[in-house]
């Protein structure tokens, strides 16, 4: 199919919350929050896979909740708290899920670590403990071809363990 | 705790080491974080697609719509007019053809001439924005004459309708024939008490790695600069050179941080000398990131194969002959598939004993993307055969298969019929820990419920290089400056965890943790040569360049260390950042002002252990891997669904220089495994591809992945650093053998081809039901004209105890 390339590009500002900061940006309003993210505001921690929604490796919150980023036009959500890798640690000092997915292993070629460990802290924040099964349910809209999901597993338990003692 | 450094080793409390081989290691073996994972943890890793320099113009590829096409005419006037496109380039500016293999140079990074399978690039746009870019690929006129393709390896063996794939090869659309027989196989069959025949199918599959591939290139003072999500910086760097006509010295390639392999991006690809050009052509930076669906065609993936095998055996189940024969659906280009035909025949005698044995392989050419290397390249299939031919055998003979198999292990330090070397094995020990733990042998039978076995190997690093020379496979420099650690190596990380296993050995021998270690890899300007991470080869070869390396630079600190002390330099304790009575720091200052500037290097060269016949480059390797599998599943008869509960894996390493990483290549192995055992598909309708997604191409998620309990086997390997072999290929082999016994166990009936999906259970049930063989999978192996086959005498005896130092 021919695209339409001689048309007018109709742009939006916007005003993005990204982890507590706000910023103010005049963008293509077709533009998706993965591309707005990565490109207009240089957070290249969000991954992307396929672009179509199917693999999860470009997973934000939004006011808490996994979303895929390559299907949400930041218009549609306006205002509201995102939070994306880069917003995890506090300072130098790391997420309790980051610091055992380092010391596990849980991150081989690293690709789709941010967008996992984002649907992590989500899942930790509705289910403090939650059982492997529930892990694996709530992760199962992530793909990862390095690790076979087993030390992803291992390191949300222990992160689990740890936040919750 | 800060994120960096990351928590150091556990402080040990056994003496301090002195010079030289000790089994008393600090970092090696300790399951450390990888050097890297704060960097990944965080989301800033840079890989290629994060790079955005200013000016970046932004690349897209016209890709061809059909299978075969002679190309008439390109015109690219109207995608020149749009405001925005910057330049746009076809194959006249890229004529130089090109190959991962010297070979076969059949590639261009822009075709003119004929496109061979859907995908096959033909224009290219630079442009300021990306939209631009594919709308002005829209916008290029490609006048075709569409040929008839040929889509099976069936069509490829008759004379072609229209005319030929490619050019060259055999007759019809044959690319590659090896027929080659070592011992006396007619004799080893007329020795035989029983012979069986089988025919198995290995459905092709791709890589999928959660990253696309990408490159940005740039053009500064007349250099050429391209980062890249490449597995082989050096082939990139010599592909580049050859087609843009540039001397090495003026490009310079960097391995970005890299999003996962598998294989998938071991060729040169025609992505990466396109933003070259461009970036020439226009001075500005170029970036090209693949969509996934031309991911999916960009492939280079697992070879469909059909295979035949036919083995003589005892009554007690010892292998007198065998004969294998295999042919592979290549897909339009050569990429390695000389190397993958070679393959399917060279690693059966590794881990079997097989005293008299015939290999015929043939790969066609057919109008699909490219197959080529994946995890295992080209050995996975015949191991799926020839694992599950052993346990038709053992049934036939009313022997236990893990009887049989055992009985037929080969022993270590040994020569293979086919000329190849074994050293350490660790097959018994893997075989014994999978059957312990799994408890295979006592297993309660219930209805659906099944167990299977099956054991692999894999090399650790090919031991010829792939085009030929006599230089070393990895080098390493060490620069210590100021108590500051520098460790230069061409070795690329693609998640592996190469850079940590660098790190790892260089603090070992300097008394000192891996976040000490700075690291500067993978860039062919300010980095010596590593071949790149293909074949399992950098733990073995960068891992021992980089011993050697650190060795020599401890014997400076030492010496230095030594005259200051007024001690016998083999009395010097090397441990916890000290040398003898000086903190590291001291000692590299007072080795700086004895030596001058303070460097190292080492280098490492396979030995020379291959067979004297031709296509014997294809086999040998300094150390083979071994791994065991039991497979623990659930099938249903009705439905035909098998749900996997556990999977035991033994895998022999050698040694674990961090078994916290040994362990994650084996569970990826055995993940990736399963998803090819049972869903992984790439299949094509028309020449295309039949589900060119990630939601259609199944692979495994959290939801379908069993429990994995890896153990490690060390055997310390003569030649490996600190006795290390692969980790990363080998285990994923014994899976869908074992899967597909398992189903047998369970159901009573044969899947001879992969992947094992429902309808195939389904019918093998109902042709059980039906008084029919009991089994799903190719009904016969086409008639091939494999010339006639080389013969090879068996290695002499003597010949390790005359010629090699084990």
């Amino acid at each position: 199919m021919r695209r339409e390339i001689d048309r007018e590009v109709e742009r939006v500002v916007l005003t993005l919350d990204v982890n507590g900061e706000k910023s103010e940006l005049l963008v293509p309003v077709h533009k998706t929050l993965l591309e707005v993210l990565r490109e207009d505001m240089q957070l290249t921690g969000t991954k992307h896979g396929c672009e179509l929604g199917e693999c999860g490796t470009c997973t934000v919150l939004v006011d808490g909740k996994p979303e895929l980023s390559c299907l949400l036009l930041p218009i549609q959500i306006h205002g509201r708290a995102i939070t994306t890798v880069e917003g995890m640690a506090s300072g130098s000092e790391l997420h309790p899920l980051q610091q055992a997915f380092a010391e596990l292993g849980a991150a081989q070629c690293g690709y789709c670590t941010p967008g996992i460990l984002l649907a992590s802290k989500s899942l930790l924040e509705d289910n403090p403990r939650p059982t492997r099964d529930e892990i694996r349910e709530a992760l199962a809209g992530n793909l990862c071809r390095c690790t076979g999901y087993t030390k992803i597993l291992q390191a949300v338990e222990l992160a689990s363990g740890r936040m919750h003692d | 705790m800060t994120e960096n450094p990351l928590p150091p080793a556990r402080p040990s409390t056994s003496p301090a080491r002195r010079g030289g081989e000790s089994a008393d290691l600090k970092v090696v073996g300790k399951p450390l974080p990888k050097v890297d994972a704060a960097t990944k943890v965080t989301g800033r890793a840079v890989y290629a697609d994060d790079m955005l320099p200013a000016r970046t113009l932004h690349c897209k590829i016209l890709r061809s719509p059909h299978p075969h096409a002679r190309i008439l005419s390109i015109d690219t006037s109207a995608a020149r007019r749009i405001p925005g496109v910057i330049a746009v380039i076809t194959g006249a500016d890229l004529p130089i053809k090109f190959g991962i293999l010297p070979v076969t140079q059949d590639e261009r990074a822009l075709e003119h001439e004929k496109v061979r399978y859907v995908g096959d690039p033909i224009a290219a746009v630079a442009a300021t924005e990306e939209e631009i870019a594919a709308a002005a690929c829209d916008a290029i006129n490609v006048e075709y004459e569409v040929l008839e393709p040929v889509m099976s390896i069936d069509a490829a063996l008759q004379p072609p309708k229209d005319e030929r794939v490619q050019d060259y090869g055999g007759p019809n659309n044959v690319h590659k024939f090896v027929a080659l027989e070592f011992g006396d196989v007619d004799d080893g069959f007329s020795r035989a008490e029983h012979v069986r025949e089988d025919v198995f199918f290995f459905q092709g599959n791709t890589h999928l790695p959660m990253e696309q591939h990408s490159a940005i290139a740039t053009f500064v003072d007349g250099k050429v600069t391209l980062w890249s999500s490449t597995q082989v910086v050096h082939y990139v760097h010599r592909a580049l050179s050859k087609v843009l006509e540039l001397p090495m010295n003026r490009i310079r390639v960097i391995g970005a941080a890299h999003g996962g392999g598998f294989g998938g991006k071991t060729d040169p690809f025609a992505h990466e000398i396109i933003v070259a050009k461009l970036a020439m052509l226009t001075g500005r930076p170029v970036k090209c990131t693949l969509s996934r669906e031309e991911v999916f065609y960009a492939h280079r993936g697992r070879h469909p194969v059909l295979m035949w095998v036919r083995t003589g055996v005892t009554r007690e189940g010892r292998i007198t002959a065998m004969h294998f024969r295999s042919a592979l659906d290549g897909g339009a280009y050569g990429s390695y598939g000389v190397a993958s035909t070679f393959y399917t025949g060279a690693l059966q005698t590794v881990t079997y004993d097989i005293p008299a044995y015939r290999f015929e392989g043939c790969r066609v050419f057919t109008n699909k993307p490219p197959c080529g290397p994946k995890r295992g390249h080209g050995t996975p299939q015949p191991r799926f055969a020839l694992e599950l031919h052993l346990e038709k055998i053992a049934r036939d003979l009313g022997l236990d298969p893990v009887d049989l198999k055992r009985r037929n292990f080969v022993k270590p330090y040994s020569r293979t019929v086919n000329w190849l070397r074994v050293t350490s094995c660790g097959l018994e020990e893997c075989t014994e820990r999978v059957m312990n733990a799994s408890g295979y042998q006592d297993r309660t039978r219930r209805a659906g419920h099944g167990m299977g076995f099956a054991i692999s190997s894999y090399m650790s690093g090919a031991g010829t290089a792939i085009y030929w020379n006599d230089m070393p496979h990895s080098e390493v420099q060490i620069k210590v400056d100021r108590g500051g650690i520098t460790v230069f190596c061409g070795a690329m990380d693609i998640g592996q965890g190469s850079d940590s296993v660098l790190a790892s050995i260089v603090a070992e021998e300097l008394g000192l943790q891996p976040p000490d270690i700075r690291l500067v890899t993978a860039d062919t300007d300010t980095t010596p040569i590593d071949l790149g991470s293909y074949s399992s080869r950098v733990t073995f070869m960068a891992g021992n360049a980089a011993l050697e390396a650190a060795r020599k630079m401890r014997a400076k600190l030492v010496e230095a260390a030594a005259a200051k002390m007024s001690r016998d330099p083999a009395d010097v304790e090397v441990t916890d950042g000290r040398i003898g009575d000086l903190s590291f720091e001291e000692a590299s200052i007072l080795a700086e002002a004895r030596f001058g500037t303070l460097t190292s290097a080492g280098s490492y060269t396979p030995p020379k252990i291959a067979g004297p016949f031709k296509g014997s480059g294809v086999g040998p390797s300094p150390a083979y891997s071994y791994s065991a599998c039991v497979v623990d599943l659930d099938a249903d008869a009705r439905t035909g669904l098998v749900r996997v509960n556990k999977v035991w894996i033994a895998h022999d390493v050698g040694r674990a220089i961090n078994p916290l990483l040994v362990e994650g290549q084996v569970e990826g192995s055995v993940y990736m495994g399963l998803g090819e055992a049972l869903m992984e598909e790439q299949a094509f309708r028309k020449g295309l591809h039949k589900w060119p997604s990630m939601l259609e191409y199944k692979s495994p998620t959290f939801l379908d992945t069993p429990e994995i309990e890896t153990f490690i086997v060390e055997t310390v390997d003569p030649e490996g650093p600190y006795g290390a072999k692969e980790a990363g290929q080998g285990p994923l082999l014994p899976v869908p053998p074992a899967l597909c016994a398992a189903v047998f166990d369970a159901l009573g009936v044969w899947i001879d081809e992969i992947p094992v999906t429902p309808e195939k259970v389904v019918e093998a049930l109902r042709r059980k039901e039906k008084g029919e063989p009991a089994r799903y999978g190719p009904p016969r192996f086409p008639s091939i004209p494999y010339p006639p086959v080389i013969k090879v005498e068996p290695p002499p005896k003597d010949l390790d105890a005359a010629t090699a130092a084990i």
